[in-house]
């Protein structure tokens, strides 16, 4: 059995119920509901947790189920984002396909706190096996008397539904795929309101990443504190890592927050064929670029990655070995962004278009010397100019390549070739 | 008219949202069609819009935005590869060439015999797995090599998905 609080892999065999009841699963919500916590003692020790959404923008989780209006009278939601498109990011696939009672416990949980009757877990298109699990165990779950009318026999109601997405990675926007559960094109909603307040169907909805509700049960069990004590301050707990790129052994792992990235490296079988490491994007696609001499001094936590220039986001560490064209992977995600801006806002519906236009000029020999003022021109009037975070998400690549391999890209425009 | 194996599908979807949220199933109506048919004509939108009674052209908006609908026939087995960054950096550029030059088509395309269509996909969420694709979007191949390749299409010529 893996020591991990949230990472388990097929081995563990903690997708089957019975093993998961064995292993200790579903006490926290036995023990919310058996002694009655409070939803103000549960919202408190998750603030006392400092656990920080997972899904990338580290909001943090108690304060935002504060937000929920207490009382309201009408169904409340409670979301799961399982939409993990993020190039670089997938560790909620493990916790769906190999701990899906966790994410069920969890959510129940949350949904205790903030009053939800009903929760949605809106799951990446291209991952149905997760689907398939996830849809098996909420029946399982259902039939076993964790969800539905009377959870556990006490007066609680909750009941979980999966949903498909199909196929867009804007819709990992909250409220785009709040959006998309309504059985719309996922454009993000203009905020406020907030989804707190106007969310799905209009009721007041909770988005939380799956890694964030899935590590609820080990915080209600163990208390928030102890939680927060496997961190470091400001970034408190565990953390999934998605390792990938030029690594010999890529995988997710489990390593408290504060972990020195080198550590990370090492677990990853270090950089593939001995080669030397070039460069690291340390939290999934959006995340600036860091070089390979900043990342080797970093600590995976919140702070020390953003002193560093850069940012935790999802915890995707995409690695980078001294082979790598930095013209051709900014082509390459500069393209990602172009292909899934939902063309609602104009900044980024035209500015993606244009960044993936000149990188790809660039990268097959027709770049302009005056082309990469010109990009970072185009990425000041994206960023900070839309309705989601999208543009920003498309910004960030090409200001983090430029800053750190503007030489790369000045030698591929004088020579028309790779410097590697 | 949508079969009744697929109004029944829709008919347990519709099962989990509100009574007044039908359209929250039309992602997974389209999908259904999508399994049963291989891509999704305009005719197919609108007998889902009837059904699910919403106009035919939110079911049209739906169908063209989100990528893995097929709006036109891509084979009995369409493979999407993933191309984004951690799949290029493990040799999807590679895996792409051995299945373009082995089933003698490019992207977008589907073999004479209308088995195999070819798509390129974004990001699939399973990176540690690079290079990656997936078949008739539900089952994911990873860690692809020119032998896992020819294994994989010697299998699904063989009839076995």
């Amino acid at each position: 059995m893996s020591a991990n609080l949230i990472l388990t892999t097929a081995a563990d065999g903690l997708a089957d119920l019975d093993n998961y009841i064995k292993a200790g699963g579903y006490q926290a919500l036995r023990k919310v509901l058996s002694t009655k916590m409070s939803q103000d003692a549960i919202i408190a020790e998750v603030k006392a947790s400092g656990l920080r959404g997972r899904g990338g923008a580290g909001f943090p989780t108690g304060l935002k189920w504060s937000f929920m209006p207490r009382n309201y009278d009408g169904v409340k939601y409670l979301v799961c984002n399982s939409d993990e498109g993020e190039p670089g990011t997938c560790k909620d696939r493990d916790i769906l396909r190999y701990n899906p009672h966790l994410l069920i416990e969890g959510m129940a949980i949350a949904a205790y706190a903030i009053g939800a009757q009903a929760g949605y877990n809106y799951i990446h298109g291209e991952i149905f096996e997760a689907y398939e699990v996830m849809e098996a165990a909420c029946e399982t779950a259902r039939k076993a008397g964790y969800l539905g009318k009377n959870v556990l026999g006490f007066d609680f109601e909750f009941d979980l539904f999966n949903h498909m997405g199909y196929g867009a990675y804007v819709c990992g926007e909250e409220t785009a795929l709040l959006e998309s559960i309504e059985g719309k094109k996922g454009q993000p909603r203009f905020k406020p309101p907030f989804p707190a307040s106007y969310g799905l169907y209009g009721k007041p909805t909770t988005i939380n990443n799956t890694e964030t509700l899935a590590s609820i049960p080990w915080i209600i069990s163990n208390g928030g504190k102890k939680f927060a004590d496997l961190g470091v301050p400001n970034s408190g707990g565990i953390k999934l890592f998605s390792v990938s790129g030029h690594v010999n052994n890529p995988g997710n792992f489990e390593i408290p927050m504060g972990t020195p990235f080198k550590t990370l490296l090492e677990m990853a079988g270090g950089v593939r064929g001995g080669n030397k490491l070039k460069a690291v994007i340390p939290g999934g696609s959006s995340m600036p670029v860091l070089p390979a001499d900043i990342m080797m001094e970093v600590n995976m936590d919140f702070d020390s990655i953003q002193k560093a220039g850069s940012y935790l986001g999802s915890g995707a560490v995409i690695v980078m070995d001294e082979t790598t064209c930095m013209v051709k992977a900014l082509e390459r995600l500069a393209y990602f962004y172009f292909e899934e801006s939902c063309g609602q806002c104009t900044p980024c519906r035209e500015g993606t278009g244009w960044l993936y236009r000149i990188v790809h000029r660039i990268e097959h020999g027709d770049g302009k010397p005056e082309d990469l003022d010109l990009l970072l021109d185009l990425c000041e009037n994206i960023a900070g100019r839309t309705i989601c975070a999208l543009g920003d998400a498309a910004a960030w690549p090409v200001q983090g390549f430029l800053k750190h391999y503007r030489k790369e890209f000045e030698y591929h425009i004088e020579h028309k070739r790779c410097l590697v | 008219m949508l079969s009744d194996q697929i109004q029944t599908q829709i008919n347990r979807e519709l099962q989990k949202y509100p009574a007044d949220q039908r359209q929250s199933a039309v992602m997974a109506a389209l999908r259904f069609v999508q399994d049963e048919k291989g891509w999704i004509s305009t005719e197919d939108m609108a007998d889902v819009a009837v059904y699910i009674g919403m106009p035919q052209m939110a079911v049209y908006e739906v169908a063209t935005f989100y990528h893995m609908y097929n709006l036109k026939p891509m084979g009995e087995y369409t493979l999407t590869v993933c191309t984004n960054l951690s799949c290029q950096l493990s040799g999807c550029n590679e895996t792409l060439l051995h299945l373009k030059n082995k089933l003698g088509i490019g992207l977008g395309e589907i073999t004479p015999d209308g088995k195999f269509g070819l798509r390129e996909g974004e990001c699939m969420g399973a990176c540690v797995d690079a290079p990656l694709l997936t078949i008739n979007n539900k089952k994911m191949c990873g860690r692809l090599n020119s032998e896992k390749i020819d294994q994989i299409l010697s299998e699904l010529e063989g009839g076995q998905a």
